[in-house]
């Protein structure tokens, strides 16, 4: 059984390897033609001079190096450009998207050529082994229960170095992906065949690869779940949502809806997590999009102002952050095994608060500006240049550094990128202005709580070491009280690990609902709490 | 202004101090030879596992003490001089004091077995058994526990952990014969060797047998099997850990004497948690009681009378609970090993033998006396409600799905016990809807 959970880990690692290396496997060579095809006229009327003289039929052995010497070129000619103040030429898509695309049509490569095979190899044998390596655990520990044994002993759950270099490895991918696409030109062709299945011939993007990548590992780390909490009914319901709610409405849906001309858009995805909603070329092409666009833009409002906070009041905000969320569907199965680790200390709380409510606040302003200045725009009042700064400063500067910090780094790299070291749901604890407004609404109006049974706590702190969101939720059982806090996801971790039966996940009547109003049950007939 | 001493920063003598703080402004001052800060004993086996880091399992952070003025001492008491109100420390140095608490806790029972003290041989009760164990345990093969109670089971699990086979000798014909009925004992037998322990009962440790370095290297059973092993493990019960109490004014027993008020025969000394012994069992209890919750409790009730508000021990109805590997042991109320007179019971299992509910009433009047549940959660408001007024064993079984508290989506399986209550019992309970629990206790 120990061997083939080894060799389940080896085939795994071997299709990461492979994955991995496509970047060093690329054969590039832009040809006049690819040029002419890929640019549109004016980057054509700017590039084709330095360009031919420069790239046209030079070889290069990755997308990396030949992305480097276009952006080179690109972005010299937008600064001759900008130093003559020719701004009608200059050009404003992104260099790297630019750069992407030319490398995507140029790339001669094995991996290229050898699509499906290449598929195999990496998302093949990583799905093959990593399943083998899950699945071998049902024997492997025993009957059904807690099995959380050695994971403070473990080199990949206890921030030692394998945990360093799953981190490294994670945040890596995050700066390609975000960043420099162009470099996994490869990685993201190898994704084309099954593009194909959705639309003959089309190609995929770097989301498309990425949301692959997302689904299979939530779905393949969702096993994992279903193994590890078998004994666990809300455990397995839970995943079940997770997983239903990422394939089929974040991936399915986006991609089958364009196939019949309607909008592909995450119907789950409220506001303001959602910060690209009320974005004009958004609204625009919901609004192109006819009776369903149309549906689409009541929905979005409908869904964040109405539905969002009624099943928050009824359920608590864990009917979103784990039962329906993708960054939560993601930190519930990859970042399991990291939950461990977020941290505790009171300072941290305070930290987190400070954060959380200061993205809420930034995300509610940038999300109202940028609904007006669409409104306004779109209706014609006027052409929206009246309300395009915020205290002085360019909306859309604002709102392209909010999408780089907050939408990037915040949520991408830090916020999956560093599971290994702070635990699976630092974004969702300190970034995530959804759950910001969520959890006010937990806190101050709902029906949900963490009932604590009476005095049968034993302080072992199971319960505060496995919640992902570093809620002491000890303090508050020892003590006999309810646990009523606005990060609380509902995940039901801390009431599956506790050894004595103490914590119930559940919703009832709001009175009554901090468990410390009247005097506590604690065991003792002398001495009440409270009393 | 008063200077309260508290000697151990248990449980016990760390609710003291918590409550003492409460009430007064007191300088407070605990004393521990054992580590700097109050960590959860009854969680020392996850350390091991490998759950939680030793950090994890201090229920406060280390700025906990300071910002509640709750000074700390890491040293050991040798002498108590009660006539001068002074405390003699390990370091040399003394220290005075103008009330003392007593928290000392217990000691692993170890009953004179030739070979006790070798290398490789230990109980699991404090923190230096915990760095103990990690040192005995490394390259072991196989490991003998000898007792049946709570803590070889979790003994077990950790050598199990650490993929050690474990040899289990129980003295008694089944587990934890002295505290479950058959059943129960039975049910957790079974789930025992389904992780495979090697469980024997009537088996006794004869001697523990060295090797050249006096390490222990196996033992003999009082039928004269050798068993091969590096671990010992002495989990055969606790006692107060009270032996340089002995030599003081202070009255001990077994444990330190104390009236209900947990005073001692010394004025201004008192003792609490494990380390006490009553005079007489409060409310029917034990004069001993060796558990958490007590530890707590007393705690809670000297603090008021150090304070000023004398306070007499008067705990609750009894409950406690327990994990046996996966299966997890609620109890409330009183249900012995063995039925008293006049008492009747009804014990279900779940056909798969992992699930039961055993309770336990008057014969004569159906009032409702305790009940032991594996594997379900139920709710302890509502049992100390029940058990406090006088309910009937039929309201309880009528609410028996509104008392469970098992996490969303479990199964339940009231109907069947319910159904199966009135078959054997002739009685005639209708199983009520699941109501809000809240309403039955009415607040
Ligand atoms: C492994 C294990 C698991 C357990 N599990 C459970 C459970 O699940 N549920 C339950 O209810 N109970 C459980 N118990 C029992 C429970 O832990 C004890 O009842 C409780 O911890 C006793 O608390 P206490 O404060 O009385 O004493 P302790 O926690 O023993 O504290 C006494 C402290 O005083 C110190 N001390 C003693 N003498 C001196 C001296 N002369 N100078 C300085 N310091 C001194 C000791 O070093 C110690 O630190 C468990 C016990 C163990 C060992
Ligand atoms: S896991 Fe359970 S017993 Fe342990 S500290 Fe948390 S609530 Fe208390």
């Amino acid at each position: 059984m120990k061997n083939l959970k080894y060799t389940g880990m080896v085939i795994f690692l071997i299709g990461l390897a492979i994955f991995t290396t496509t970047p060093f496997l690329g054969n590039v060579k832009m040809t006049e033609t690819i040029m002419v095809e890929s640019l549109n006229e004016q980057e054509l009327a700017n590039l084709e001079q330095p360009l031919k003289e420069q790239l046209i039929d030079k070889e290069f052995s990755s997308t990396f190096g030949f992305s480097r010497a276009f952006i080179a070129i690109y972005n010299a000619k937008n600064e001759e450009l900008k130093a003559n103040e020719e701004w009608g030429k200059v050009m404003w898509t992104k260099a790297s998207s630019v750069a992407l695309n030319l490398s995507r049509a140029s790339n001669n490569s094995v991996v290229t050529q050898n699509k499906w095979l290449f598929f195999l190899l990496t998302f093949g044998l990583g799905i093959f082994g990593s399943l083998m390596y899950i699945i071998v655990d049902l024997k492997l520990k025993g009957p059904p229960g807690i099995k959380n044994d050695g994971i403070y002993h473990d080199a990949a759950t206890n921030r030692g170095w394998i945990g360093i270099l799953t981190a490294v490895w994670l945040v890596t991918f995050y700066i390609v992906l975000y960043f420099h696409p162009y470099i996994m030109a490869d990685a993201i062709s190898l994704t084309d065949p099954i593009k194909g299945l959705f639309k003959q011939g089309a190609e995929a993007s770097q989301w498309f690869l990425y949301g692959l990548l997302y689904c299979i590992s939530m779905l393949v780390m969702g096993v994992r779940m279903y193994i590890k909490y078998r004994h666990n009914k809300y455990q397995i319901v839970r995943t079940t949502s997770v997983l239903f709610f990422q394939v089929i409405f974040a991936f399915l849906l986006v991609e089958i809806l364009p196939l019949f001309g309607l909008p592909g858009r995450d119907l789950k995805n409220a506001m303001p997590l959602d910060y690209t909603f009320l974005y004009k070329y958004n609204i625009q092409e919901l609004l192109d999009a006819g009776q369903f666009g149309m549906f689409l833009i009541i929905w979005g409002f409908v869904l964040s102002i109405i539905v969002v906070p009624t099943l928050v009041y009824f359920y608590g905000k864990r009917w979103y952050c784990s039962w329906v969320c993708g960054c939560g569907g993601l930190a519930e199965t990859l970042g399991d095994p990291y939950r461990q680790l977020s941290n505790k200390k009171m300072w941290a709380w305070k930290l987190e608060r400070w954060l959380i409510h200061g993205v809420l606040v930034f995300a509610g302003i940038l999300t109202i500006f940028v609904g007006i200045h669409t409104f306004t725009s779109l209706s014609g009042v006027n052409d929206g240049e009246g309300v395009s700064t915020i205290m002085g400063i360019s909306a859309f500067d604002v709102r392209d550094w909010y999408g780089f910090m907050v939408g990037a780094v915040f949520a991408g790299v830090i916020g999956t990128g560093f599971y290994p070291l702070f635990g699976n749901r630092t974004w969702c604890r300190f970034g995530c202005p959804l759950a910001a407004y969520m959890g006010l609404v937990q806190r101050f109006k709902s029906r949900f709580r963490i009932t604590t049974n009476g005095g049968q706590c034993i302080s072992c702190g199971n319960c505060s070491t496995y919640c992902e969101q570093g809620i002491d939720v000890r303090a508050y059982a020892q003590k006999g009280q309810n646990i009523v806090r606005s990060s609380c996801v509902g995940c039901g971790v801390c009431s599956a690990v506790c050894p004595r039966g103490v914590l119930k996940l559940e919703n009832g009547p709001e009175a009554g609902r901090f468990g410390n109003e009247g005097p506590i049950v604690l065991g003792n007939d002398g001495f009440k709490l409270n009393q | 202004m008063d200077k309260i001493v508290i000697i151990g920063n248990g449980i016990s003598g760390v609710t003291a101090a918590r409550h003492i703080r409460k009430n007064s402004d007191s300088e407070i001052l605990i004393i521990s030879a054992e580590t700097e800060h109050f960590f959860s004993r009854t969680a020392l086996m996850y350390v091991y596992m490998g759950h939680m880091r030793f950090e994890d399992i201090k229920p406060y952070e280390d700025w906990f003490w300071e910002k509640n003025r709750i000074d700390l001492k890491f040293d050991r008491v040798e002498d108590i001089k009660t006539e001068t109100k002074q405390l003699v420390m390990k370091s040399g140095s003394s220290i005075n004091y103008d009330k003392l608490i007593l928290a000392l806790g217990s000691k692993p029972n170890k009953f004179g077995w030739p070979g006790q003290d070798l290398k490789g041989v230990q109980g699991l009760y404090s923190f230096q058994d915990l760095e103990m164990i990690e040192e005995n345990s490394k390259n072991a093969k196989r490991a003998v526990i000898v007792g049946g109670g709570l803590i070889g089971v979790e003994f077990a699990e950790m050598m199990l952990s650490r993929g050690i086979e474990v040899t289990f000798l129980v003295r008694e014909s089944k587990f934890w014969g002295n505290v479950l009925p058959d059943q129960e004992g039975a049910l957790i037998s079974r789930h025992i060797k389904k992780h495979h322990v090697d469980l024997r009962f009537n088996t006794e440790l004869d001697e523990i047998i060295a090797d050249e370095n006096g390490r222990a290297k196996a033992i003999k059973t009082k039928d004269g099997e050798i068993i091969e092993c590096q671990v010992v493990g002495l989990t055969a019960g606790v006692s107060p850990n009270v032996a340089f109490v002995k030599d003081t004014n202070i009255e001990v027993e077994r444990g330190i004497k104390v009236n209900e008020f947990l005073e001692t025969n010394i004025e201004d000394v008192y003792a609490i948690g494990d380390c006490a012994q009553f005079h007489q069992g409060v409310n029917g209890r034990r004069n001993i009681e060796q558990v958490w919750y007590t530890g707590r409790i007393m705690g809670e009730t000297v603090a008021q009378t150090v304070t000023g508000k004398r306070l007499a021990y008067n705990p609750g109805p009894w409950f406690n609970s327990a994990k046996f590997f996966d299966i997890e042991y609620q109890t409330y109320g009183w249900v012995f090993a063995n039925k008293l007179e006049g008492e009747a019971d009804y014990y279900w299992e779940h056909p798969k033998g992992e699930i039961c509910i055993h309770v336990v009433w008057d014969e004569a009047t159906g009032l409702f006396k305790g009940l032991n549940v594996f594997g379900i959660r139920m709710r302890h408001d509502l049992f100390d409600k029940w058990l406090r007024e006088g309910a009937s064993v039929d309201e309880v079984m009528a609410n028996l799905s509104t008392v469970n508290f098992d996490p969303e989506f479990y199964s339940h399986y009231e109907k069947s016990i319910v159904d199966q209550f009135n078959k054997e019992t002739g009685r005639n309970v209708e199983l009520k809807a699941k109501k809000w629990w809240r309403n039955l206790i009415g607040s």
